[in-house]
């Protein structure tokens, strides 16, 4: 068989499938919708855990280590320690605050001016406060920063000001799982919605299946037109989904955009972006396949041609 | 060439259509089997057609042993049997071009090539401008015509058909007949299983009478060894005479 003949039986194949949708609008639009519905749920979900990271902004990049010296380690030695932090790559700034300009502004801020002015030599020491670039802002990676700048014999104590980030993202990892989860059920309930239709379009055709067996149909020949039905719900379905998500997002824009406004801020809820519909569109067609694949599978089997 | 070597055929509900048939059919030949309704004769067709496969002994067509044949093989080999039924099997949703040009189809036959033959067999039928019609739109005869046009529209070597004169009248049939005929002398081996002995007659082939499962008549072609369940068969005898228990022929 030539390229353009199999191009042709495809082409056939999918307008056939098309046909017979067309042909059902209630049904077929009913089963799109709930298809789109269970593919919208677990994307809004997930644009809403973009939008709400970003919203509380660059969170990375606000986490900082403090580095406090022991209050014997010379000035010149603090500072020789401050260059080799900084020369390392993860470090995007070093800031070294010396024991006295730490007592200045502590003498001024604190209220206890007056009882500092007593004490006879400075007790704080030399503070280095280091940011690490974005993409070395994870726990993970702040681990080992910590274990090396704890090995410098000068080192008293490294504290890193990350609790409330960790907080914050062990939130938004929890709101993920969930997210993960219901898209794989959701999923799972989109193949199964696609599988029960597709078999029920072969219990209707099944006098047109026998013939085409008889007549020497293959498997392949005979499934090609309920997968292109199965694909074309999950990609029809998908498109739908990503229009209710356009809805929502269009339908919320202008309240959160007053919400933020309050606190301040310029915030603007994001949509889909082309990427994210590829990939969406791309899961419908997959989960289609998939429910159509399953369900022929299973009932061409039971179909045997009858003289 | 046909060949059946004590072929059993034995339904999971323990009723056994066939027991032990030997026949031959030569290759280019038109046979007709005859015998009551349950005597088995649509079961020698569904075994030539492999929509079902022997239980015990060998059925061999176009030199294929059917028990030993893939079932991922058995489309392609469906496609060198053309088949013809009484009540048509046609998809009523499809005009008569799309029924007849179906067994090209899944054959992925060139575009063009399944215009020219499908307008031949049509031609072949007496149905050339009939072809976007539904079935439903036709006469029995001319939707039995359209049957008979799909059947040979891929020239199989083999057709088989199965009372396909049950449902017309006298001068439909022998038109039917003739048509089949016409098909064998291109080198179509031919087998119809029929109860009208009238019209088996009057064509004067060969025939092969099947009784409860077992051929009763009509020699095979060339010796073959048989089986001694095989009652009332000999190997190159003719027709037995007393046939009065024949269906129709009372």
């Amino acid at each position: 068989m030539s390229l353009g003949s199999w191009g042709v039986r495809h082409a056939q194949a999918c307008v056939g499938a098309l046909g017979r949708l067309a042909r059902e609008p209630v049904g077929s639009l009913l089963t799109i919708l709930v298809i789109a519905l269970a593919l919208a749920l677990p994307v809004g979900l997930n644009l809403l855990v973009e939008n709400a990271r970003a919203a509380t902004g660059d969170l990375a990049g606000s986490i900082e280590l403090s580095v406090y010296f022991k209050t014997d380690v010379p000035l010149a030695k603090a500072q020789q320690l401050a260059q080799a932090a900084g020369e390392r790559p993860e470090i995007a700034s070093v800031k070294l605050i010396p024991a006295d300009k730490g007592l200045e502004e502590f003498r001024a801020y604190s209220g206890f001016g007056a009882a500092l002015a007593a004490l006879d030599v400075n007790p704080l020491p030399h503070v280095l406060e280091l940011r690490p670039r974005p993409q070395a802002s994870t726990t993970a990676a702040l681990g080992p920063l910590k274990a090396w700048l704890v090995s410098w014999p000068e080192v008293d104590v490294v504290q890193i000001d990350s609790q409330w980030v960790q907080r914050l993202e062990a939130i938004l990892a929890t709101l993920r799982r969930l997210l993960e989860i219901a898209a794989v059920l959701l999923g799972l309930g989109v193949v199964a919605v696609i599988g029960n239709t597709i078999r029920l379009e072969i219990a209707g055709r099944r006098g047109e299946i026998e013939v085409i067996r008889l007549v020497g149909g293959s498997n392949a020949f005979v499934r090609r037109p309920f997968l292109y039905a199965g694909v074309l719900y999950g990609l029809l379905g998908a498109i739908l989904a990503a229009g209710i998500v356009a809805l929502a997002v269009a339908l919320l824009a202008v309240p959160i955009g007053s919400l933020a406004g309050l606190y301040g801020s310029r915030f603007a809820l994001q949509g889909l972006a082309p990427s994210e519909f590829g990939a969406l569109a791309a899961a419908g067609i997959v989960l289609g396949w998939l429910g159509a694949w399953a369900a022929a599978a299973r009932q061409l089997r039971a179909v045997e041609p009858r003289p | 060439m046909i060949v059946f070597e004590r072929a059993v055929k034995r339904y999971p509900n323990g009723r056994e259509a066939l027991g032990g048939v030997t026949l031959r059919v030569e290759r280019g030949e038109m046979v007709f089997l005859t015998g009551r309704s349950g005597a088995g004769k649509s079961t020698i067709l569904k075994l030539i057609a492999l929509l079902e496969r022997p239980t015990r002994g060998v059925v061999s067509v176009n030199g294929q042993n059917t028990s030993q044949l893939k079932p991922r093989r058995v489309p392609a080999f469906r496609r060198g049997v053309g088949m013809v039924f009484q009540d048509h099997k046609l998809l009523s949703d499809r005009p008569v071009f799309d029924n007849v040009a179906l067994p090209l189809v899944v054959a992925d036959t060139p575009l063009r090539e399944i215009d020219r033959r499908v307008r031949a067999a049509l031609d072949q039928v007496g149905l050339l401008g009939k072809e976007r019609m539904r079935p439903l739109e036709l006469s029995v005869g001319e939707q039995q015509r359209v049957g008979i046009a799909r059947a040979v529209v891929s020239k199989p070597p083999i057709l088989i058909a199965d009372e396909p004169t049950g449902n017309l009248d006298r001068d439909l049939a022998l038109e039917v007949m003739r048509l089949f005929r016409r098909f064998r002398e291109v080198g179509t081996t031919i087998v119809v299983a029929t109860h009208d002995l009238a019209l088996v007659q009057e064509f004067g082939l060969r025939e092969i009478l099947i009784e409860q499962g077992r051929v009763v008549d009509g020699p095979v072609a060339a010796p073959l060894e048989l089986p001694a369940m095989v009652a009332g068969v000999r190997l190159g005898e003719g027709p037995r005479k007393d046939d009065a228990s024949r269906p129709g022929r009372s």
